[in-house]
């Protein structure tokens, strides 16, 4: 073999090195959740770990049921999708449709300090200046209702809010880019018509940029599944059926409340639900593939 | 001394690996790094045959040099890593050295830093490391024997004590009972308390307060505060909490800016932004508890495997230090009380 040959072969073996290390990461990442979240499932029983709702993990006779805490995350997270991505995508049309290049400029500038925004200070915020307004609308609402118990504001309603303003910069920008990338010659074409501008930018423009608002969505709700911080400090955190004024625990905020001090059948327990919050993630992440595709397709 | 002389011949194998890596580096030939790494410089200016080689001996001092702080980075961390695990058993019989191995409670985990961090700057030969397992683990791998000293924020039970184990109470913790400050009612009996954590009573009206609902606030499911506080009051899994917190902290502010909550914490951490309750008329005070009055209170374990006279050097060292004045004050700084 000559030498050059061999300096091309090392390369070549160099940067295969690399590209498996990000392969590996996901293959052992999704084996090691499988291998650990498996033995639960049979152990607790499939039907009676995921459907049931009673969640008492340390008593006498302990019951693991996550069902409330599933639904709680798909509650959780599809009602603020419903609300954010409207919110978002009003306001991708009023970034590239109609501000100004100054106001745009802000605007821009603005979304993009709310994306860089770590979660933790939206759960503080949600906290010290939501939960008490919760608490009060909640005193309204249930002022009569001895059998309610109250929550003190800590419940799905504030997680909803924090989660609907968290996934709103990256439903924006993502919908925003695309709005972009529709070709003038059709807002031309639309307005020469005769069409309005609020026609045009509603009959024309976004069903254009259909698959990048698509795209928008479907990363607001990996998101939106996958926080935990702040969801863990407005939400309360007792397991709950996720109805606006109850105290609710979501998939996230269940892995990272208990698995400090978790053991045993508990600690495995704990493992499938962040099974089941992978095989959500995954799921979102198919979708986002499919929705992406659709866009290349058209 | 011995271990640095470990230290340097860990340190001699490294430099020893890195002679053969710039060897393996010449066998393969510059000509790779210049290809990929350095193509930016070879569009500088033409190549010709007499600059080439020149190019190639700058390259290749560069990257000599970096390879160099590489590796010495590298090593270092090794050593670094390689350092902490290191144990010295054979300890002189002047100077303790060594590590001792502690393991459990989660709740005390201050008492441990604090004593940990006192007791080896006493003792600069000794190790000791502490890890936060759990009451039940803790006292499980000290079965196991990987550990010297089990932790536990509970008495030991009848089957752990047939096991061996040993309990030595080193100090006792309270549990205070908090709500906010503008709550009037500041007594409940421990049957109130329980009838409010069980959801029974849910106003404090019924308790003679205001008409303000009661906001049940606790810790999450495994958390020694939890357990020790529904089992004192005997309602084990009875409770109803509306909020399930994951910190003393965060328990305490939620209780402080909630109107109506009602929380447990460690006695130590009670401050004035909260009422610590009295509790059948008993308030939470050092006295109340060391008089056995006050009902939440309970032991911080060391447990050993057998007499502390059975253990090692080290152990032995550790308890002494633990009921000396030095460590009763580290006892009573991080907020515990020490046991007659």
């Amino acid at each position: 073999m000559n030498k050059k040959a061999f300096i091309e072969k090392t390369a070549k073996i160099i940067f295969l090195i690399c590209a498996v290390v990000a392969i590996f990461a996901v293959c052992a990442i999704t084996l090691y959740m499988f291998i650990k979240g498996a033995p639960a499932l049979a152990q607790v029983g499939v039907f009676d770990l995921l459907f049931s709702s009673e969640w008492k993990p340390t008593a006498q006779t302990p019951a693991f049921g996550i069902g409330y805490i599933i639904l709680s995350s798909v509650v959780g997270t599809s009602v603020s999708v419903l609300l954010g991505v409207p919110v978002g995508l009003l306001t991708a049309v009023f970034l590239s449709e109609m501000a100004g290049k100054k106001i745009g400029d802000v605007y821009r500038s603005a979304v993009e300090l709310l994306a860089a925004i770590p979660s933790v200070i939206y759960g503080l915020i949600g906290m010290m200046i939501l939960n008490p307004w919760m608490y009060k609308i909640e005193k309204i609402i249930f002022a009569n209702d001895s059998e309610h118990s109250f929550t003190g504001g800590a419940n799905m309603l504030s997680a909803i809010i924090v989660l609907v303003i968290m996934i709103l910069p990256t439903v924006i920008s993502v919908s925003a880019s695309s709005l972009k990338a529709v070709p003038d010659s059709l807002r031309s074409a639309s307005l020469a018509l005769g069409a309005t501008k609020e026609q045009t930018i509603f009959k024309v423009v976004i069903p254009a940029a259909k698959s990048g608002i698509l795209t928008g969505a479907v990363l607001g709700i990996g998101r939106a599944l996958g926080e935990a911080m702040a969801i863990n400090m407005v939400a309360g955190g007792s397991v709950n059926i996720p109805l606006p004024f109850n105290s609710v625990r979501t998939l996230t905020t269940q892995l990272v409340s208990e698995m400090g001090y978790a053991q045993g059948l508990h600690r495995q327990v704990l493992f499938t639900v962040g099974l089941v919050l992978y095989i959500f993630i995954m799921i979102v992440n198919f979708a986002l593939l499919k929705a992406r595709k659709k866009g290349v397709a058209e | 001394m011995n271990n640095k002389t470990g230290k340097f011949n860990e340190l001699s194998c490294f430099i020893l690996l890195y002679l053969k890596f710039t060897k393996v580096l010449h066998s393969v030939g510059y000509g790779f790094y210049i290809k990929y790494i350095g193509c930016k410089c070879t569009r500088k200016a033409p190549i010709n045959k007499e600059n080439l080689n020149n190019r190639k001996e700058d390259f290749s001092m560069n990257m000599k040099k970096k390879i160099v702080g590489m590796l010495v980075a590298g090593s270092l961390m090794a050593l670094a890593v390689t350092g902490c695990g290191s144990k010295n058993e054979d300890g002189a019989n002047a100077k303790l050295s060594g590590s001792i191995a502690l393991a459990g409670s989660t709740s005390m985990e201050k008492l441990c830093e604090a004593m940990s961090e006192s007791f080896m700057e006493a003792n600069p030969g000794v190790t000791v490391t502490v890890e936060y397992t759990g009451s039940g683990a803790g006292l499980e791998s000290l079965a196991a024997g990987s550990v010297d000293i089990g932790n536990s924020s509970r008495a030991l039970k009848d089957e752990e004590k047939a096991n061996g184990l040993e309990q030595n109470v080193v100090a006792i913790d309270g549990i205070a009972v908090i709500t906010d400050k503008d709550n009037a009612v500041v007594d409940v009996t421990s049957d109130q308390l329980a009838k409010i954590y069980s959801g029974e009573i849910k106003n404090w009206s019924e308790l003679g307060g205001a008409d303000e609902a009661i906001v049940v606030i606790g810790r999450e499911a495994g958390s020694g505060t939890r357990d020790a506080f529904e089992e004192l009051l005997d309602i084990a899994d009875k409770c109803a909490y509306v909020q399930e917190l994951d910190s003393t902290g965060a328990v305490l502010a939620k209780v402080a800016s909630t109107p109506g909550a009602i929380g447990y914490v460690s006695l130590d951490v009670v401050d004035s932004t909260v009422i610590g309750m009295k509790i059948d008329g008993i308030e939470p005070t050092e006295e109340q508890i060391l008089a056995g009055k006050y009902v939440l209170q309970r032991p911080f374990v060391m447990a050993t495997k057998g007499q502390i006279s059975d253990q090692s050097d080290l152990v032995k060292a550790w308890f002494d230090y633990i009921q000396s004045e030095d460590g009763k004050e580290v006892i009573k700084k991080v907020g515990l009380i020490i046991p007659q």
